[in-house]
C-alpha cells in the first residue's frame, strides 16, 4: 500500500513510497514515440522495395530504395557538395531573414506610421510567388549566388517580420503599466518585457521560416537552372531529369527531404529549449 | 501596536481636488471627485462596475492622466514621484511574467531601479517571507495556485517598501477561503508596516472587514456619493465577522450602495 500525504505548502497529494506508475507510463510513451514512426517508415520502404521487385518496375520509372541508396554512395561526393551548397544558401538566407525581419519588426512595433507605410511592400513581396520574381532578380543581379540568396530570403523574411511585430505588441497591458509605475527606461521595457513576450511568436515564425528558406533556395535554383561546379541539390535534380538518371534524381530528392527534416527538428528543439519552462505551447501536460 | 497607526493629526498623503476623467471616446469615467486620504488609513473604494473606482486608483498611481483637477501624492503631482518606489500596485490578476521565476518576478521593481540580483536578494527574500512563499522562489508562476500567484504579486508590490499600497480588486477572482485568508494577510501587512492602503472592491463584506473608511461610489458618471468612516478599535478577526457590529455596518454600507443603484439601468 502506498502512503500519501498532503503537502501543507502546495496542498498537493504527495505519494511517498509507491513506484511512480506515471513515470513508467511516460517512459513507455516516449519509447513508442520513437519506435512507431520508424517502424512505419521502415514498412513503407520495405513495401516499395518489394513492389518494385515483384512487378519488375524498370529503374528509369521508379527505382527501388536499395538502388537509390547505392546511388547515394556512388555519387556521394558530388551530391554532398551540392547538399553543402544548398545548406549554405538556406542557412544564410534564414540568418538574413532573421536579422532583417527582427530589425524591421522592431521598427514596426515602435512606430505605427512607419509600419503603415512599409507594410504594403512587405505584403506585396510575400504574396508574389517567388518563382515569378526570380527571373527578374536573376537578370538584375549578376552574381548567381546573391540572386539565389535574395529569392530564398524573400520567402523566409515575411513570417519573421510579421510575427516579431505582433509579438512585440502582445505584452500584457497590466505588465506594461507595472513597468510604467516603476519608471522603466525604454531599453528596460524592451529587454525585460517586450522581447520575452515576443519570443513565442518569434519561435513560431522561425519554425515556418526555416522550412520556407529551404523551399526558397530550391525553387530559386530551379528557376536559375544553373549548371556547373558550384550548384545545389535542385540543379542535381534538374540535371538528372535531363539525362534520365532517375535514381540520382531520387537520391537528390532524398537529401532535400533530409535537410528539411533536420531544419524542422533543429527549430523545434530550439523552441522547446527557449520556451519549454514557461510557455503553454511547449509545456508537456500530464493526461 | 494594537491601535491603528493613524490618528487625527496624521498628514494628508493623497489629495484629490475636483478630479474629472474623460476618456477619448467621450465617456465620463469620473466627475468632480474630491478626497483626502491620511497616512495610515485603509480606504476602500466600493461601487458597481463603471463607477470609476479603478480609474481613480490608476490616476493616483499616475498610470492614467487627469482630465481636470489635481491629484497630489505625498506632496507631488500623481505620477511624478522620484522613481515609483513609494507606491506598490496590485492588479486584479496576479500579472506576473510567466517566463520568470517567482524570485525574478519579485525582484523586478528593484531591478528596474538598477539593483542587481545579489544586492536585492535580501529584500526579495524578505518580501517572499512576508507572504509565506520563501520555499517557492525558484518556481514559475504556472506552477502556483491562484492564491499563491496573488501572494507573489503582493510581495512584488511590497519589495520596494512602499508607503502606499494600491490594490485593484485583487482577490475578485479567488475562492472565498483563499480570499478571506489573503484579507487577513493584507490587514497584517497594513498594521505591521504602517502602510496606507487603497483597496478597490465591489464586495460590501470585504470593504467593511478591511477598511477604516469606505468610499461609496456611483456610476454614470463615476462619482463619490458616501464617505463612511468605520470604527477602527475593533480587532478584525474571525470573531468580528460573526459580530453584530459587523452585520450592522455591512447593512449600513449596503444601504448606501443600493442608494447609488436606483438610477442605474440594470439591463445595461
Amino acid at each position: 500500500m502506498s502512503i500519501s500525504t498532503i503537502d501543507p505548502e502546495t496542498g498537493l497529494a504527495v505519494d511517498l513510497h509507491a513506484p511512480d506508475p506515471r513515470l513508467l507510463r511516460e517512459r513507455r510513451e516516449r519509447r513508442l514515440q520513437l519506435i512507431l514512426p520508424v517502424a512505419a517508415l521502415g514498412c513503407a520502404i520495405g513495401l516499395w522495395e518489394f513492389l518494385v521487385w515483384y512487378h519488375e518496375v524498370p529503374h528509369y520509372l521508379i527505382p527501388a530504395p536499395s538502388l537509390i541508396a547505392k546511388t547515394l554512395v556512388t555519387d556521394g561526393a558530388s551530391l554532398m557538395q551540392s547538399a553543402l551548397f544548398t545548406v549554405k544558401l538556406t542557412l544564410l538566407s534564414l540568418a538574413l531573414a532573421i536579422i532583417g525581419g527582427v530589425s524591421l519588426g522592431m521598427v514596426f512595433a515602435l512606430s505605427r506610421p512607419i509600419e503603415m507605410s512599409l507594410f504594403p511592400f512587405a505584403v506585396i513581396l510575400q504574396v508574389t510567388p517567388v518563382v515569378a520574381i526570380a527571373p527578374l532578380i536573376l537578370i538584375y543581379v549578376s552574381n548567381t549566388f546573391a540572386a539565389l540568396l535574395i529569392c530564398a530570403w524573400i520567402v523566409a523574411f515575411f513570417p519573421i517580420l510579421s510575427n516579431t511585430a505582433i509579438g512585440l505588441r502582445s505584452a500584457d497591458h497590466n505588465l506594461r503599466d507595472m513597468f510604467r509605475l516603476y519608471q522603466a527606461t525604454p531599453w528596460q521595457r524592451l529587454r525585460y518585457l517586450l522581447i520575452p513576450s515576443a519570443l513565442p511568436y518569434f519561435m513560431a515564425a522561425l519554425k515556418i521560416a526555416g522550412g520556407l528558406a529551404l523551399i526558397g533556395a530550391v525553387v530559386a535554383e530551379f528557376v536559375a537552372g544553373t549548371a556547373g561546379q558550384n550548384t545545389g541539390l535542385a540543379s542535381r535534380i534538374l540535371e538528372s531529369s535531363f539525362r534520365n538518371e532517375i535514381p540520382r534524381m531520387f537520391a537528390a530528392l532524398f537529401l532535400v527531404s533530409v535537410l528539411g527534416v533536420i531544419i524542422f527538428l533543429a527549430t523545434s528543439w530550439l523552441s522547446r529549449a527557449v520556451l519549454g519552462h514557461w510557455h503553454e505551447s511547449e509545456i508537456k501536460r500530464e493526461g | 501596536m494594537s491601535t491603528l497607526p493613524h490618528g487625527a493629526t496624521a498628514p494628508d498623503l493623497i489629495d484629490m481636488r475636483d478630479v474629472d476623467k474623460v476618456f477619448s471616446n467621450g465617456t465620463i469615467a469620473l466627475r468632480g471627485m474630491s478626497l483626502s486620504i491620511k497616512q495610515g488609513e485603509f480606504v476602500s473604494f466600493l461601487g458597481p462596475s463603471g463607477c470609476g473606482k479603478s480609474t481613480a486608483l490608476k490616476m493616483i498611481a499616475g498610470l492614467l492622466s487627469v482630465s481636470k483637477g489635481a491629484i497630489t501624492v505625498n506632496g507631488h503631482p500623481a505620477g511624478q514621484s522620484r522613481d515609483g518606489s513609494d507606491i506598490g500596485f496590485v492588479f486584479q490578476e496576479a500579472t506576473l511574467m510567466p517566463w520568470a521565476t517567482v524570485f525574478d518576478n519579485v525582484h523586478l521593481p528593484l531591478k528596474l531601479h538598477g539593483l542587481g540580483k545579489a544586492e536585492a536578494r535580501e529584500r526579495v527574500d524578505e518580501a517572499l517571507a512576508m507572504v509565506g512563499l520563501s520555499n517557492f522562489a525558484t518556481s514559475y508562476p504556472r506552477e502556483l495556485s491562484g492564491g499563491m500567484r496573488m501572494r507573489v504579486s503582493i510581495a512584488r508590490a511590497m519589495v520596494t517598501r512602499p508607503k502606499l499600497l494600491l490594490m485593484d480588486e485583487p482577490f475578485a477572482a479567488l475562492d472565498e477561503m483563499t480570499r478571506s485568508k489573503l484579507n487577513d494577510e493584507v490587514l497584517a501587512l497594513w498594521k505591521s508596516h504602517g502602510l496606507t492602503v487603497i483597496f478597490v472592491t465591489h464586495s460590501v463584506f470585504e470593504s467593511v472587514y478591511l477598511s477604516s473608511r469606505v468610499v461609496v461610489m456611483a456610476a454614470r458618471p463615476g462619482r463619490v456619493v458616501h464617505d463612511i468612516p468605520l470604527a477602527t478599535d475593533i480587532p478584525r478577526t474571525a470573531d468580528y465577522r460573526m459580530s453584530t457590529t459587523y452585520a450592522e455596518t455591512c447593512k449600513q454600507v449596503s444601504t448606501a450602495l443600493e442608494g447609488t443603484m436606483t438610477h442605474v439601468d440594470l439591463n445595461h
